[in-house]
């Protein structure tokens, strides 16, 4: 998720460079003779002086209005992204979403829809017990049931990959219901067109 | 009785599978050679000292395979003053003594062949007598795989039925697959990374299957032990393709398929693929973990129809369906990973007590249980080709390892001995390469 943060930021940098570029020009052109001093000379360098000090304020405005753009975005981008990689929970030995599990799912159907590039891979898991080969199957079902979820919505088919790890990867380590209910999950991971992801609208 | 007919079952496959050298044998092959001891009780065997390069590792070897097979009592003769080696020095008084019907007399002739005596203690005169050809390479895995074959002769010689001794065993650690000598000696992983779950061998004993995470999903792959590359076999790409089973007769392959609607067992021809042809119709339910009967017209296996985990049984072509496992038993409704004995007559299965698994087995004639295990929790259970020892995995020591158990006596030992082993699948009896 960080690296793909880490993608946005070469091109915000870029169009910034672009605009300090734009803002500098003055400073390079080459230097005048300098003129016989009278009135009309001292009046013509310091609206020279103006000029400059406006063309530098317009530069550093539009800095700040370049940055916080970027960080507009870049905060945009993160809630977006934590809605729609946020895990949802499951019950011992089901693949039915509770009511949290569809709200969390609704938040990513809002997501997924301004984001029609978007592509996912939904990953099942289950808790350690039960048999290994029977929650590879459930841990399927997980993620099926949650992929049905958002294709029923009209999230296109092809935007979602469905994979389980059954109780292979397991995120808490413990063998007791509070490590079995985190591990009851399905896991969300963006597999395209997830570098500058935009809020639901 | 169903001793009787193990030994029978076993002895007409060992005649089948000796090869073609092995034909030249003394006195009655396949046949108990009527030792005398107290009926009920286990015979008591000594194992003589074994003179030459590897011949205490011999003898040691014979010794515990003998002992581990659970139908002999292996006799330590290592304190006996005047211990017999060579022919014809054998003073039987003394072994008679400490309790032997029989010595075992194992003499190395070249660096390629040792000769295999038993001797009948009461009788005061060698019973059986063969010349077995072995690896010349003392203490390498074909040198010891041929020690092991020797035991299992001579435990069928002893008590009629066939050794398991020269078997393997695959099973699962940090996603590897790997392979053990049914002595717990040899350890080698055999699939080099990834992460890969539920092996399982063909009948021919160097063909494997197991289940291999990829990018995209879970794919079965076939594997020669001897080498070579894994090549996939499942059709059906992407998505979950895993519990490989082989037919008996080798010729299918059986595995779970799931995708986004429920996961349902397919076939496909073993070694090339091909269209995959489906057996189950779970309706959106998971159906894994085949296992065939020996004649390969049936198959049972674990699925979720019922709205939890049972032990289903159906023909091949996945019909006449039935739930092999009542709910009326246990306190919890899950029961899963059967794998059918080698006699056809029983299955064994886990089923969940008191929130740990317990290996089970249940006859398929009066649908009797037995409960076979209560320590820690014990899971994926494998019959033994002997159809009397079941390999399982045990959190009894602490973290998983595997163990053996002995059905008949409930004796168990510990087979692995590095933590997070599990998914065991017991080999056939391997023969020697012709």
């Amino acid at each position: 998720m960080i690296g793909k943060t880490r993608r946005v930021a070469p091109a915000l940098l870029l169009a910034i460079a672009a605009l300090a570029a734009c803002g500098k020009k003055p400073e390079t052109a080459p230097t005048p003779e300098p003129p016989p001093i009278n009135q009309d000379s001292i009046d013509a360098a310091r609206a020279r002086a103006d000029s400059i000090a406006r063309a530098e304020q317009a530069r550093r405005d539009s800095l700040a209005r370049a940055q916080a753009e970027a960080d507009r975005l870049r905060a945009e981008h993160q809630a977006a992204l934590a809605t729609l990689t946020a895990p949802i929970y499951f019950e011992y030995d089901s693949d039915a979403l509770s009511a949290q599990a569809s709200a969390a799912l609704d938040a990513k159907l809002g997501i997924l829809n301004a984001n029609p590039d978007t592509r996912i891979r939904i990953a099942g898991n289950t808790d350690e017990r039960g048999s290994d080969e029977y929650n590879l199957a459930l841990g399927q079902r997980r993620a099926a049931q949650a992929k049905r979820y958002l294709t029923q919505r009209g999230i296109a088919d092809s935007r979602i990959d469905v994979i389980s790890y059954g109780e292979e990867r397991p995120v808490a380590d413990g063998h007791d219901e509070s490590a079995w209910s985190q591990n009851r999950r399905d896991e969300f991971e963006i597999t395209g067109g997830g570098q500058q992801l935009k809020a639901a609208r | 009785m169903s001793l009787r007919i193990c030994a029978a079952a076993a002895a007409i496959l060992a005649a089948a599978a000796l090869p073609a050298h092995a034909q030249d044998t003394t006195g009655q092959r396949g046949v108990r050679i009527g030792l005398t001891y107290t009926p009920g009780s286990k015979p008591g065997v000594v194992v003589l000292p074994v003179d030459g390069p590897g011949g205490d590792s011999v003898r040691a070897i014979v010794g515990r395979d003998l002992d581990f097979g659970d139908r002999i009592e292996v006799i330590d003769g290592s304190g006996v003053s005047q211990p017999a080696s060579g022919n014809g020095a054998v003073s039987y008084g003394i072994w008679k003594s400490l309790g032997a019907a029989a010595l075992v007399q194992v003499t190395l002739i070249t660096p390629s062949l040792v000769r295999v005596a038993v001797h009948d203690v009461t009788a005061k005169k060698v019973a059986q007598s063969r010349d077995f050809p072995i690896a010349a390479d003392v203490g390498s895995a074909a040198w010891r795989m041929d020690v092991h074959g020797i035991s299992d002769e001579v435990e069928r010689w002893i008590t009629g039925v066939r050794g398991i001794a020269r078997t393997r065993i695959l099973y699962v650690k940090g996603g590897r697959v790997y392979v053990v000598d049914s002595d717990g000696y040899g350890e080698r992983a055999v699939t080099s990374s990834g992460t890969a779950l539920a092996p399982a061998w063909h009948p021919d004993g160097h063909h494997i299957a197991y289940s291999q995470l990829g990018t995209s999903g879970w794919n079965v792959e076939v594997l020669d032990l001897a080498g070579g590359s894994a090549r996939p076999v499942t059709a059906t790409s992407g998505g979950l393709n895993t519990t490989p089973a082989f037919s008996p007769d080798g010729q299918w392959l059986v595995y779970a398929h799931g995708a986004e609607n429920g996961t349902d067992l397919y076939a496909v021809p073993a070694f090339t693929g091909g269209a995959a042809r489906r057996i189950t119709l779970g309706r959106g339910t998971d159906n894994v973990s085949p296992t065939f009967s020996p004649d390969g017209r049936r198959i049972a296996f674990t699925s979720g129809r019922s709205g939890h985990p049972e032990v289903y049984t159906a023909d091949f072509d996945g019909s006449n369906m039935e739930l092999l496992t009542p709910f009326n038993f246990g306190d919890q409704n899950y029961r899963s990973n059967p794998d059918w004995s080698p006699d056809g007559r029983s299955i064994v299965f886990q089923s969940q007590l008191a929130g740990l698994f317990q290996i089970m087995t249940i006859n398929l004639r009066d649908r009797s249980i037995k409960q076979l295990t209560s320590e820690g929790a014990n899971e994926d259970p494998s019959w033994a080709p002997d159809g009397r020892h079941v390999v399982f995995t045990s959190t009894r020591t602490g973290v998983k390892q595997l163990f053996v158990l002995d059905t008949e006596s409930g004796r168990s030992r510990q087979l692995t001995h590095s933590s997070g082993s599990r998914l065991s699948a017991w080999s056939r009896y391997l023969d020697r390469a012709p």
